[in-house]
């Protein structure tokens, strides 16, 4: 299993989500960057459910002590390693005892790590998700141990699979008329397609909130479902777009939701950046 | 009389709600004979989908949510006709009765909201304690109740400024609403009392007893009593005492 030497800025362990439960108020959960996970999932041959590594800013530092082969997706980062060199979106294999410590992200927010056969940690409600207080822990701690099998030197045939990730460093996030999009004024309508928007410092797995407003308003809806990807629209103007911790009800009107895209291009976004909303 | 009111039709709205989800709306009235549509349509909807979909009811509305990108018009074509079946597969509903202990450790506002509300300490339990209240939505933390049915003397503002830290079991009240906070949270209710059932265990296969259209009533229980149901949740020996609620 491997050993967590140093956790990073905010490391956790993600599948594609938590269902069947949202009608009890359990979060979705699952890669913020779904794309990306699925992703390296796929170049392992492994199940798309299984779960990743999901790495914020910084990474962690990080004890193999058995051979397996990893892949890299997402936000490229500076990886030192005790032998070889970890090219993104390839299989990597690692050998026994050996170390690889994370540094800082080069562009977009959250880099994935994929290990063959899934990391196997606990299962909790029908996802490995960590989401507090669904699991004790949102996130990995220095001294936490990922268990993993381990697999043989004989490396499988493993196709040369492109990718096109541009799209995830873009600042264009699609959007749909959310279910009360018509409250919104024609001044706002066009304030959403025409601003650009950036990323509040308040911007998490929950929620990222954006730094320009709309109107103020007097608008509110009785408590009625939320979806990751849904953008609320509170009574000062602020913007609080939805994510895939966020609670499962709401009573600010829905005016936008995102593509699961769009979610995924939000999530390798941080504090400051610049994005612009088409309406599809 | 009870019949004819449930086989009538409500004039329900199909609206996209991105690629995956269909939200249908009911007209927007807060009442128990518009929430137990929404419950027995959510059942027909439930058994025709099996877990392919899954459904989020809340006060006049519920959101079907699907795997994948769906076609909606042909989606909410299926759904409409699920609509003339939902009288066939109406949903089970609970009435629970939750132990409540509104000693003053406990129920640190209660001071307050008797004074500004001119009732007794005695009246206002006797009160919380009659009301028999409807389960309108589940959301804001896993296991979190909005309950409707608090009668008119209990209504109180929410607290200006929120407490930092709410413990689990903390029965409060705001506005019109009842509830129980199922874990320790910030929170801004008004805090009555104290209750040390368990509303959310991740532990387990069914981790909320509770469900939306379900029924509450509070009864009285000493700190002592308190104490004992504490040991007994946490050794889960306890059995909450519950009814089908007809109604």
């Amino acid at each position: 299993m491997v050993e967590v030497i140093k956790s990073g800025f905010f490391t956790t362990i993600q599948d594609l989500g938590r269902f069947g439960f949202r009608d009890k108020g359990v979060p979705v959960s699952g890669a913020m960057d779904s794309f990306s996970a699925l992703w390296a999932n796929e170049l392992l041959g492994n199940n798309p459910n299984d779960a990743v590594l999901e790495i914020t800013m910084s990474g962690p530092e990080l004890l193999f002590p058995e051979h397996t082969e990893i892949v890299l997706s997402g936000a490229p980062i500076d990886i030192f390693s005790t032998n070889n060199s970890l090219p993104m979106h390839r299989v990597v294999e690692i050998n026994s005892g050996q170390k690889l410590s994370f540094g800082h992200v080069q562009k977009g927010f959250r880099t994935y790590l994929a290990v063959k056969g899934g990391w196997q940690t606990e299962v909790v409600l029908g996802s490995r998700s960590l989401f507090q207080p669904i699991t004790p822990k949102s996130q990995l701690t220095k001294g936490s141990v990922l268990n993993y099998f381990s697999f043989d030197k004989t490396l499988d045939f493993h196709a040369n699979l492109k990718m096109k990730n541009d799209f995830l460093f873009d600042k264009t996030i699609e959007v749909f008329p959310g279910p009360e999009f018509d409250l919104l004024t024609e001044e706002d309508r066009s304030r959403l397609v025409e601003f650009t928007f950036h990323i509040d410092s308040l911007n998490n797995r929950m929620a990222y909130q954006l730094q320009e407003k709309l109107s103020k308003n007097a608008h509110s809806i009785t408590t009625s479902a939320t979806l990751p990807g849904t953008i609320q629209l509170t009574p000062s103007g602020k913007l609080i777009v939805l994510m895939r911790d966020a609670q499962t009800t709401g009573g600010y009107p829905r005016i936008l939701q995102l593509s699961e895209r769009a979610i995924c291009v939000l999530a390798q976004k941080k504090t400051n950046d610049a994005i612009r909303f088409v309406l599809v | 009389m009870n019949t004819d009111m449930q086989s009538e039709n409500f004039e329900i709205t199909f609206c996209p709600y991105g690629k995956l989800a269909v939200l249908i709306n009911w007209p927007k009235e807060i009442s128990v004979h518009t929430l137990n549509d929404v419950m027995d349509y959510k059942e027909a909807i439930q058994n025709h989908f099996k877990s392919y979909c899954e459904l989020v009811p809340s006060y006049h509305s519920l959101l079907a949510i699907f795997p994948e990108p769906i076609d909606f018009e042909k989606y909410a074509l299926t759904l409409q006709n699920l609509y003339q079946k939902r009288r066939h597969t109406k949903s089970e509903r609970m009435l629970w009765h939750i132990p409540v202990c509104y000693d003053a450790d406990f129920g640190i506002d209660l001071e307050e909201v008797a004074a500004v509300n001119k009732i007794s300490v005695k009246k206002i339990i006797k009160l919380h304690t009659e009301a028999i209240y409807t389960v309108y939505a589940i959301g804001f933390l896993p296991g979190f109740m909005y309950l409707g049915g608090l009668p008119d003397e209990l209504h109180f503002p929410r607290k200006t400024e929120p407490r930092q830290k709410v413990s689990r079991g903390a029965v409060g009240i705001a506005g019109a609403q009842t509830g129980v906070y199922p874990q320790e949270s910030p929170g801004g209710w008004n805090l009555i009392g104290n209750s040390p059932i368990r509303f959310f265990d991740s532990t387990s296969e069914n981790p909320c007893f509770v469900s939306v259209g379900d029924r509450v009533r509070f009864f009285e229980i000493s700190k002592s009593m308190h104490e004992l149901v504490s040991i007994q949740v946490s050794s889960g020996v306890f059995e909450l005492a519950k009814e089908v609620w007809h109604g």
